[in-house]
């Protein structure tokens, strides 16, 4: 049997050599474990004369102390080691793609409308909606364009047998809030219109976003703020408007608004005015106490021009390639 | 309507180039659409005279002709055209002439004989769209003249977007009225030389509905020289302005209503039996209009009837037993004063469309009728000579439309526009628009012209007010309103995140049409729709759709064939149910996934989508209410769905919505190759939502207990987590279904279910006797109800 401090000289090269943990283990069950030679060593002490006893027993705790701080020194480090082998072998292609369900999209046209839609919730307005199919009367008598009006030819109506129609605009929603909800009033009403047209420049449905405010003193030039700021803030950026006279059953004075875009063209995008005194009339209003104004923003319009569409056909298309490049 | 500036300008003539002109008409409400520059490039053409015309030595098609153009020596042309005659006025291009076409003229040899230059056509000149050879110009046409002077161009034409109500401005008269309002410049209404009148011939014309005929102007004319043809300038113009020289008579009415704007119709006098009379139609009375289409009248359709019966429908278009021919030698020209009310939506009803209509529609003033008879009396007798008759001009005041008195107050004017417009400033604009203004204290009394059928109460005056003062100088200003605050609503899911949440589950929205074609209709609902448009652009969007999966299958059928293997689309809108009478829209929510569950990826095979899959994104949607344990998934057969693979989406006893798998028979009618999922919802009901009220959570472990369980294959994986839920509410908080499994062990028609049960109190530590005591009583509920036998 080795003496102690032989013990301790080989056990520490044994530690120093052991390259992983279960060689460091085997070291320590070899020394220290239960039958280890310097737990042999401790255990045999009782042989010895008991005056010696004493420092003997000293000496091989000394040795153990040491030798067990020594093992976990080393165990530290081959641990660390042992991680950082681990680490290495687990590192991955962090360029490979993610895994699951992508990310699909909104339609640019409802995108646009709920666009249109936030920035007059805003300011305050109420978003009403109404029926897509109408009766003559919401969509036509009560905005001003009786029966044979030259008008309604401007309209190309869908009609079903027995009268009813497609609404050709969100208008009528005008009509119906007004007789719920008196005024004053200020709401929009976006939705599906329909017209009678299919070429590269129309399609027979398409949406809408009609305004209506009703409200004591009321002017045009109210209008022609809203609109202007409407404009400005739907592109992000300065805008120059004009503003020209047009004609519409439902409102006089009548404008066309037309965005200054580039190449110096002015490219139309709504159509707008007061409301006319009959609609109001109709609806029950006093038209000497109360004015108003109306718009209609082509809302497939504004889309193209913030996104860049040039055929108007591609929104109704609903090719994946083409709705792709809209989140 | 397309106006020659040319022709324009001799009524009204600012100090504007043709840009500056057609912005300020844009800017007046006269939007002008386009303008076409007519006769450019003609530089180098000139009127020449056609000395001597023999045939081509080597080619019979050819004639070679002798040429002057002026001073210069004739020059020898080889000529193409039938018409070319000696004597004759043409327009010669010369060798170095560029015409309007691109082509450059060379002296060149034809068939061995030298050309130096061209006679042109109408067509080469880029003066026309179809030409019988060269163009004839008058015998007076100054020989050597350029071509440009002679026919004053180029010619800028406008075409303007006339308004529906400005009936008065459908005509050279009229817009150049509008003009001089707005530029300040003087309106030329060139005077007429009285007409002579040298014959006693008159027509009877009698009136017996005022209120549908209040002015009846005419005039016979005699003998006038059938072989007569309208002059180059009267022909030249009226191309201009869109329309085609048809014969001297028919071209003078055109003329004049263009220019006046009054349609006027000319009969053959010989060809009228007795007295013209304005009159409502019989019903099934019959006319030939000069268009020969044969129509059945109406009781609403005023005609223009003589002994013969009706001869032409009043406003719109004349007869064919009564029209001009080549032979024709005695004109009864016609005009007259047809109310609005009585024309409108007459010509649609026939499919009728002219020019006449158009206007009589919009208005006519009712102050022009004779004359324009007179302006059109002088034309023909300059052109084909003949003798007038004696003005017809029968009139009614009490029917003709009145002048009307608007009162316009100030403070309405500065109200409406928000701001002030000097007083003399709308003075000075409603006397530019030719309207009386006298002034009181509150504002102003006026009187507006007959002819502007669209200025009719206050506000009237204030657009035409704002309208000349300009639009552009009325200032912003944003208005000041009362802001209630309004409820930010959770009673119903807001649509916008239920579209966020499909989009977040890679689906794509799409917005098809509302109307589908009926046969995809019937398919996808089972039913056929009362809801058929009267008039579809086509059969393919015909019927309103029942479904939003007709368009949905439609537009992912084409994406398959464009090599996209997988589509996931959604959409949110409106289907169309009900009758006729009493049509009813729901809004719904639809969803569509076919091909692969996920996109092709690295590091898993491609799975392809199936029923689970979207009924999980279906259940992420049905979250967003709060309420997703009040829906039940029910099997349910549905027209559009494979038996089997289809449920019934309820909620609190109310069907909500359908989930499934397209049927294959359906799959292949509509081209769709793969296996296709669906969905659709009814938005109203399915996504009312409901307030969460937090409850206590518990702080206590929970325990897990699983068991499995042989049942018949019938036995529905919902039922049997009812059973078990039910056996002990206060204890089992969720029970799992994590394993359905057939095969080795198992009988054929029966299946195992594994459920695992979670335990949990909220006052207390679970024991292993509570958790077993509850599992048994689970087990012995399922072995009531399904027979169940605890699988080891």
């Amino acid at each position: 049997m080795r003496a102690p401090g032989e013990l301790f000289a080989a056990a520490q090269s044994r530690i120093a050599d052991a390259n992983n943990l279960a060689a460091l283990d085997a070291v320590r069950v070899a020394f220290l474990g239960k039958k280890g030679e310097l737990t042999v060593c401790l255990k045999n002490l009782s042989a010895l004369p008991a005056d010696q006893r004493p420092a003997a027993g000293q000496e091989i705790n000394r040795i153990k102390k040491e030798l067990q701080e020594l093992i976990e020194t080393r165990r530290g480090i081959l641990e660390r080691k042992a991680l950082e082998t681990q680490l290495h072998a687990d590192a991955i292609d962090i360029t490979l793609p993610g895994r699951g369900l992508a990310l699909g999209g909104r339609h640019p046209v409802t995108r646009t409308m709920a666009r249109i839609e936030r920035i007059f919730r805003n300011a305050g307005f109420g978003v009403r909606s109404g029926p897509e199919i109408e009766d003559d009367f919401h969509n036509f008598t009560a905005l001003n364009i009786p029966d044979d009006h030259p008008a309604r030819a401007m309209h190309d109506t869908f009609y079903f047998p027995g009268g009813n129609l497609l609404r050709t605009h969100t208008s009528p929603v005008q009509i119906r809030s007004m007789a719920v909800e008196g005024v004053p009033i200020r709401i929009i009403a976006p939705g599906r219109v329909y017209r009678c047209d299919s070429d590269q420049t129309h399609t027979p449905m398409f949406h809408q976003v009609e305004g209506l405010v009703i409200d004591h003193n009321i002017s045009f030039a109210n209008l022609k703020a809203v609109l202007h700021q409407f404009v400005e803030c739907f592109f992000e950026r300065d805008a120059q408007l004009r503003f020209r006279p047009s004609y519409f059953p439902f409102t006089e004075p009548s404008a066309e608004v037309d965005v200054l875009w580039e190449e110096g063209r002015w490219l139309e995008i709504l159509g707008c005015g007061m409301v006319h005194p009959n609609v109001l009339e109709s609806a029950g209003i006093d038209a000497d106490k109360f004015t108003g104004y109306a718009f209609g923003i082509g809302v497939e319009r504004m889309a193209m021009l913030r996104y860049g569409v040039t055929d108007l056909r591609s929104f109704f298309e609903n090719d994946l390639q083409f709705l792709r490049q809209f989140r | 309507m397309k106006f020659p500036e040319n022709w324009l300008r001799e009524w009204v003539n600012p100090e504007l180039d043709t840009a500056a002109l057609a912005h300020q008409l844009t800017m007046a409400g006269h939007e002008v659409d386009e303008i076409t520059v007519q006769g450019a490039n003609l530089d180098g053409v000139v009127v020449a005279e056609v000395l001597s015309v023999i045939r081509h030595p080597d080619a019979d098609r050819l004639s070679v002709c002798q040429v002057t153009y002026g001073e210069d020596a004739p020059v020898e042309v080889v000529c193409g055209a039938p018409n070319v005659r000696q004597g004759m006025k043409a327009a010669f291009a010369g060798p170095g002439t560029s015409l309007p076409n691109g082509m450059k003229l060379r002296r060149s040899k034809i068939r061995g004989v030298v050309s130096n230059g061209m006679l042109c056509s109408a067509i080469e000149l880029g003066l026309g769209d179809e030409s019988d050879g060269i163009i004839e110009l008058p015998a007076d046409a100054p020989t050597g003249k350029p071509l440009t002077k002679y026919l004053a161009l180029p010619d800028a034409v406008l075409d303007i977007n006339l308004t529906p109500n400005r009936g008065d401005c459908f005509s050279v008269a009229g817009i150049a009225r509008d003009i001089a309002a707005m530029t300040g410049a003087k309106l030329v209404s060139p005077v007429l030389p009285a007409v002579p009148v040298t014959s006693d011939t008159s027509h009877p014309v009698r009136i017996g509905t005022p209120s549908a005929c209040p002015r009846f102007a005419g005039r016979v004319v005699r003998n006038i020289d059938p072989s007569a043809t309208s002059p180059l300038w009267m022909i030249e113009r009226l191309r201009r302005a869109g329309l085609r020289a048809i014969h001297p008579v028919v071209d003078i009415t055109n003329y004049v209503m263009l220019e006046l704007g009054q349609p006027l119709h000319a009969y053959d006098f010989a060809k009228l039996n007795g007295a013209i009379e304005p009159r409502f139609a019989k019903a099934g009375e019959i006319l030939v209009l000069l268009d020969e289409r044969e129509i059945e009248l109406h009781e609403e359709t005023l005609v223009i009837s003589d002994d013969s019966g009706p001869i032409g429908l009043a406003g719109i278009m004349g007869g064919l037993s009564t029209a001009v021919s080549d032979e024709t030698q005695d004109v009864f020209f016609e005009a007259a004063f047809w109310p609005q009310d009585v024309i409108s939506g007459r010509a649609r009803h026939y499919s009728l469309h002219t020019d006449a209509s158009m206007r009589f529609e919009r208005g006519v003033d009712p102050g022009i009728q004779a004359r324009a008879v007179d302006r059109a009396t002088g034309l023909l007798l300059s052109i084909a000579g003949g003798a007038a008759g004696p003005l017809t001009d029968v009139r009614d005041e009490n029917h003709l439309p009145g002048v009307r008195t608007i009162e316009l107050r100030r403070s309405q004017l500065a109200r409406l526009l928000g701001t002030e417009i000097p007083s003399e400033d709308v003075e000075k604009i409603l006397d530019s628009l030719q309207i009386d203004v006298k002034s009181k204290s509150d504002g102003w009394s006026t009187r507006v012209p007959r002819y502007r059928f669209d200025l009719a109460i206050e506000h009237d005056l204030i657009e035409e007010i704002a309208r000349i003062h300009g639009y552009d100088r009325i200032p912003e200003k944003t208005e000041t309103a009362a802001l209630p605050l309004s409820a930010v609503s959770e009673k119903h899911t807001d649509l916008e995140r239920v579209a966020d949440t499909l989009v977040a589950r890679d689906y794509r929205e799409v917005v098809t049409y509302s109307f589908v074609d009926s046969k995809t209709d019937r398919l996808v609902t089972g039913q056929l729709s009362e809801l058929v448009l009267a008039n579809p652009i086509s059969s393919e969007m015909a019927v309103m759709r029942g479904s939003l999966w007709g368009g949905m299958l439609g537009s992912a059928a084409i994406n398959l064939a464009r090599q996209q293997e997988r589509v996931r689309v959604f959409e949110i809108g409106k289907s169309f149910h009900g009758t006729l009478a009493e049509p009813v829209e729901i809004l719904r929510v639809s969803g569509l996934a076919i091909g692969a569950v996920h996109g092709e990826q690295w590091g898993s095979k491609p799975r392809p989508v199936d029923f689970f899959d979207i009924k999980s994104d279906l259940m992420a949607v049905l979250h967003l209410t709060g309420s997703a344990q009040h829906f039940t998934f029910a099997a349910q057969e549905h027209a559009a769905l494979q038996p089997g693979q289809s449920a019934g989406i309820w909620r609190d006893g109310a069907l909500v919505g359908m989930i499934g798998k397209l049927h294959p028979a359906i799959a292949k009618e509509l081209d769709i190759r793969k296996d296709a999922f669906l969905f659709e919802l009814d938005a109203d009901a399915a996504f009312a939502a409901s307030i969460a009220i937090a409850g206590p959570i518990s702080r206590f472990p929970s325990i897990r207990r699983d068991i499995a369980v042989v049942v018949k294959e019938e036995v529905l994986a919902a039922e049997l987590q009812q059973a078990v839920a039910a056996a002990v509410p206060e204890l089992i908080r969720e029970v799992r279904v994590f394993d359905i499994y057939r095969g080795q062990g198992i009988e054929a028609g029966l299946k195992s279910v594994a459920l695992g049960l979670i335990l949990q109190e909220t006052s207390r530590t679970l024991t292993d006797q509570d958790a077993d005591s509850a599992m048994q009583q689970a087990v012995r509920k399922l072995e009531q109800e399904f027979g169940a036998e605890l699988r080891d």
